[in-house]
C-alpha cells in the first residue's frame, strides 16, 4: 500500500460474512484504498456466497469463518473445485484455533482478524492476491502451536509435510512476535522474498499434512 | 435452585444441570411433598420421609409401622405403597449420615412387628398361614431391587447420566448385580410358594407357562409404548437442556454485552472510554467463548476444566496468567496488547515472577513508546517457556536511561536474575523496543 505501482489494476474483492454491518464496515474501509482494491460484491450466507462468487469471479474473497449452515468451510469445500484460480482470506473474530486451522486446510490462504487495520487490509488482500500467505500473529502462534513436539503427539508419517524446517519455525516465531515481512527479512538476513517462499512453505504444510487431524489438534493442545 | 445444587458434588457441570432438570420443581411445592428420606434410610427411607413431612420424630413413625405389621401385617403393605408413590430426595438433603443405633433399632422395631404378628395369628388361627411366608419373602425382594433402583438413581445424580434408562439396570458394581439377582430371586420364590401352596403339584408346569406366556404377550404389546416412553423422556431432556443453554446465554449477553452497550451511549463524548469499554468487553466476552473453560469450548472441556479447577492451583495456567497481565495493562493504559501464546504449562513461582516482568515490559511499552500497540508473544517449550513484549514505538538509548528509573532494572531484571531467567533489550531511538525474557522450567536449567 505505501508504494502503489502506477499500471496494476485494483483487486477485485467480494465480501462474505453474515453481517451486513461488517459488510458495511470493510466495504467502506477498502474503498479508501480504491486504486488497490475493488469490492465487486458482497453475500450473507454460504449459498449467496457460491452464487456470487461463480457470478463475479473475483480475485479474492474475504471470507468470514463462522456463519450459519457451514461457514467459511463450506463456501471453501464448495467454491474451490471449479474456481481454483479465486483466492480465499479468512477475516474472522474467533480466537478458536480448531475453527481457522479449519479453513485454512479448506484452502485460503491466510488468516486475519477483524480488528486489523484498513491499511493492513488492503495490503493483504494485495498480498494474497500475488500469490503469497498471509499470516496474523495469531495464526502463526496456532500453526506453531500445532507443529510443536509433544509429547502424545501424533507420530510423523511425512516429514516433508510434517515437521517445519528451522527456519521456518524462526520465520513463524518471528511473525508472532508481530514482525512484518520486511523486519523479518531483516532480521534473519534473508530477502522479503525468502520470507515469503518459507510462508508459503508453512501454509502449505498446513493444509497438507495429515499429522494433525483436527479434532486430534485440539485435544493436543491441552497438553504440555 | 443454584444454591442447592452447587453444595452437592464436584463432577462437573453436566451433573449439576442434570440435578436441577430433576429438580424443576417450585421450591413452594418441594417441601410440602413427600418424599423419601435419604438421611434416614433402612429399607426405602418412607419412615424418615413420613417423619419430615409430619413434622414428627422418626421412631414415632417407625413404631407406628410395627404395631400396623402387628395388625394384619397392613404396616409392610402400607409402606411399599408409600415406597411406590413418593421420590426419592435429593441427594443434597442427605447430608447426615444415619447412625448405627438407628438402624438397629428400626431393624429390631421390624423385627417385633414381624413377630408380634406371627404371635398374634398363630395364637387366634384366623388368618391363613399361606399367606403371610411368601408375601414377607416377597416384599423383601422387592425392597431389595427396589433399594438397587433408588441407587441407580442417585449414581445418575452423582454422575450426571445423559440416558435415563440405561441407568436404571445398566452399569453399577458387581455387588449392586448381586443384590438385583438376588432380590429378584426372593420375588420369585415368594409367588412361587404362593402358588405351591395353592396349586396341586400337578397342574405347575402349566401354571408357570401360562403365566410366562402372559409376561411374554404383555411385554410385546407394550414394547412400542416402552419405546416410545424412552424418547419422549429424552427428547424431554435435550430440549430442556437447549432452553437451559439459551438462557444461560441470554443472561450473559445481558450482563456484559447489553450493560456495556448502555454504558458505551452514555459515554458517547469520550471516545478513551469507549474504546476501552469495547476492549474490556470484547476481552471478557472471548474468554468467555474461547477461554479454556470457555462456551464454545464444549461441555466436555468446561467439566474438565472445572475438575482442573478443584486441583490447589493458584493462578490456573500460564496461558491464562499471561491473559490477565495483557487485560489489566490494556485497561490501565488504554492500549492495545496482542498476545499469542504457544503452549501452556500450569503456573509456578518462577512463572509468576515471569509474567510479573512481562507485565512490567507491556507497561513500560504502553507508557513510554508512544504507540497504541504492544505485541506479546510468549512461547511454552519443554524445558523454557520464552516472553517477548515488543512495540514499534520510538524506542530509547539503553545507555540514557537515568539512574532513578527503576522499572527494567528492578521490577525486569531484578526478578527475572532472582529466580534464574535471562533478559535480552532490543532498542535504540527510533527503532521500537522489544524486550525478551527467558525463564527455565525447572530448577535444574539455572546452571
Amino acid at each position: 500500500m505505501t508504494t502503489p505501482e502506477q499500471d496494476r489494476k485494483p483487486v477485485r474483492v467480494f465480501l462474505v460474512d453474515d453481517h451486513a454491518l461488517f459488510r458495511a464496515g470493510v466495504r467502506a474501509e477498502l474503498a479508501a484504498h480504491g486504486q488497490d482494491v475493488e469490492v465487486v460484491g458482497e453475500a450473507g450466507s454460504v449459498g449467496e456466497a457460491v452464487a456470487g462468487i461463480e457470478h463475479h469471479h473475483p480475485d479474492v474473497v474475504l471470507l468470514d469463518v463462522h456463519m450459519p449452515d457451514g461457514g467459511g468451510a463450506e463456501v471453501l469445500r464448495r467454491v474451490r473445485p471449479a474456481n481454483p484460480s479465486v483466492v480465499f482470506l479468512a477475516l474472522s473474530v474467533s480466537d478458536a484455533a480448531e475453527d481457522v486451522i479449519a479453513v485454512i486446510r479448506g484452502g485460503a490462504r491466510g488468516y486475519v482478524t477483524k480488528t486489523i487495520s484498513s491499511q493492513e487490509l488492503a495490503k493483504s488482500v494485495r498480498r494474497v492476491a500475488e500469490g503469497d500467505a498471509v499470516f496474523s500473529p495469531r495464526l502463526a502462534g496456532f500453526v506453531l502451536d500445532a507443529f510443536s513436539e509433544r509429547p502424545g503427539a501424533a507420530p510423523i508419517a511425512d516429514p516433508e509435510l510434517d515437521l517445519l524446517t528451522p527456519r521456518e519455525r524462526e520465520v513463524l516465531r518471528l511473525l508472532a512476535r508481530g514482525y512484518a515481512y520486511k523486519e523479518i527479512a531483516s532480521e534473519l538476513f534473508i530477502s522479503v522474498k525468502t520470507v515469503e517462499t518459507h510462508v508459503s512453505s508453512v501454509l502449505r504444510k498446513t493444509q497438507l499434512s495429515n499429522r494433525y487431524e483436527l479434532s486430534r489438534w485440539a485435544t493436543d493442545r491441552r497438553l504440555v | 435452585m443454584a444454591t442447592r445444587t452447587c453444595a452437592c458434588d464436584h463432577s462437573g457441570v453436566s451433573s449439576q444441570q442434570l440435578v436441577e432438570e430433576e429438580n424443576a420443581t417450585p421450591e413452594v411445592f418441594a417441601d410440602r411433598r413427600l418424599r423419601r428420606s435419604g438421611a434416614h434410610k433402612i429399607a426405602g427411607g418412607v419412615a424418615g420421609g413420613l417423619a419430615e413431612h409430619l413434622n414428627v420424630p422418626v421412631i414415632w413413625v417407625r413404631a407406628g409401622f410395627t404395631v400396623l405389621t402387628a395388625i394384619g401385617f397392613v404396616g409392610p403393605l402400607a409402606y411399599v405403597l408409600l415406597w411406590m408413590f413418593a421420590a426419592q430426595a435429593p441427594p443434597e438433603e442427605r447430608a447426615s449420615e444415619m447412625d448405627a443405633k438407628e438402624r438397629q433399632q428400626g431393624i429390631a422395631l421390624l423385627a417385633l412387628g414381624i413377630g408380634l404378628f406371627m404371635v398374634i395369628t398363630v395364637l387366634s388361627g384366623s388368618l391363613a398361614q399361606w399367606f403371610i411366608v411368601p408375601t414377607t419373602v416377597g416384599i423383601g425382594g422387592a425392597a431389595l431391587v427396589w433399594r438397587e433402583a433408588d441407587e441407580a438413581q442417585r449414581r445418575k445424580w452423582r454422575d450426571g447420566a445423559r440416558t435415563g434408562v440405561t441407568g436404571f439396570f445398566g452399569e453399577g458394581s458387581a455387588k449392586a448385580r448381586l443384590r438385583m439377582i438376588v432380590g429378584v430371586l426372593l420375588v420369585c420364590g415368594g409367588v412361587g410358594l404362593f402358588l405351591f401352596q395353592q396349586v396341586s403339584p400337578g397342574l405347575v408346569p402349566p401354571v408357570l407357562i401360562a403365566i410366562l406366556a402372559t409376561l411374554v404377550g404383555v411385554g410385546v404389546i407394550t414394547v412400542p409404548w416402552w419405546l416410545r416412553l424412552v424418547r419422549d423422556l429424552d427428547d424431554e431432556r435435550s430440549a430442556r437442556i437447549r432452553d437451559q443453554e439459551r438462557e444461560e446465554i441470554a443472561a450473559h449477553l445481558h450482563d456484559s454485552v447489553l450493560q456495556t452497550l448502555a454504558l458505551i451511549q452514555k459515554q458517547a463524548e469520550s471516545p478513551r472510554e469507549v474504546v476501552k469499554l469495547a476492549r474490556s468487553q470484547e476481552r471478557q466476552l472471548r474468554t468467555w467463548l474461547y477461554g479454556p473453560t470457555g462456551y464454545g469450548r464444549g461441555r466436555a472441556a468446561a467439566a474438565e476444566a472445572n475438575e482442573a479447577a478443584d486441583a490447589p492451583v493458584t493462578f490456573g495456567t500460564l496461558h491464562e496468567a499471561i491473559a490477565v497481565a495483557c487485560g489489566e495493562v490494556e485497561d490501565t493504559f488504554d492500549v492495545s496488547v496482542e498476545q499469542v501464546v504457544v503452549g501452556d504449562c500450569p503456573m509456578n513461582v518462577r512463572l509468576t515472577a515471569l509474567v510479573q516482568a512481562a507485565r512490567e515490559a507491556i507497561v513500560n511499552s504502553a507508557k513510554h513508546s508512544g504507540v497504541g500497540e504492544v505485541s506479546v508473544y510468549a512461547e511454552i517449550e519443554p524445558d523454557t517457556v520464552t516472553v517477548f513484549v515488543r512495540d514499534r514505538g520510538k524506542g530509547f538509548d539503553p545507555e540514557q536511561v537515568p539512574d532513578d528509573r527503576h522499572g527494567l532494572a528492578d521490577s525486569i531484571r531484578g526478578r527475572m536474575d532472582r529466580h534464574g531467567g535471562k533478559v535480552r533489550l532490543r532498542t535504540s531511538p527510533g527503532e521500537g523496543t522489544e524486550v525478551q525474557l527467558e525463564m527455565p522450567r525447572k530448577k535444574e536449567a539455572k546452571a
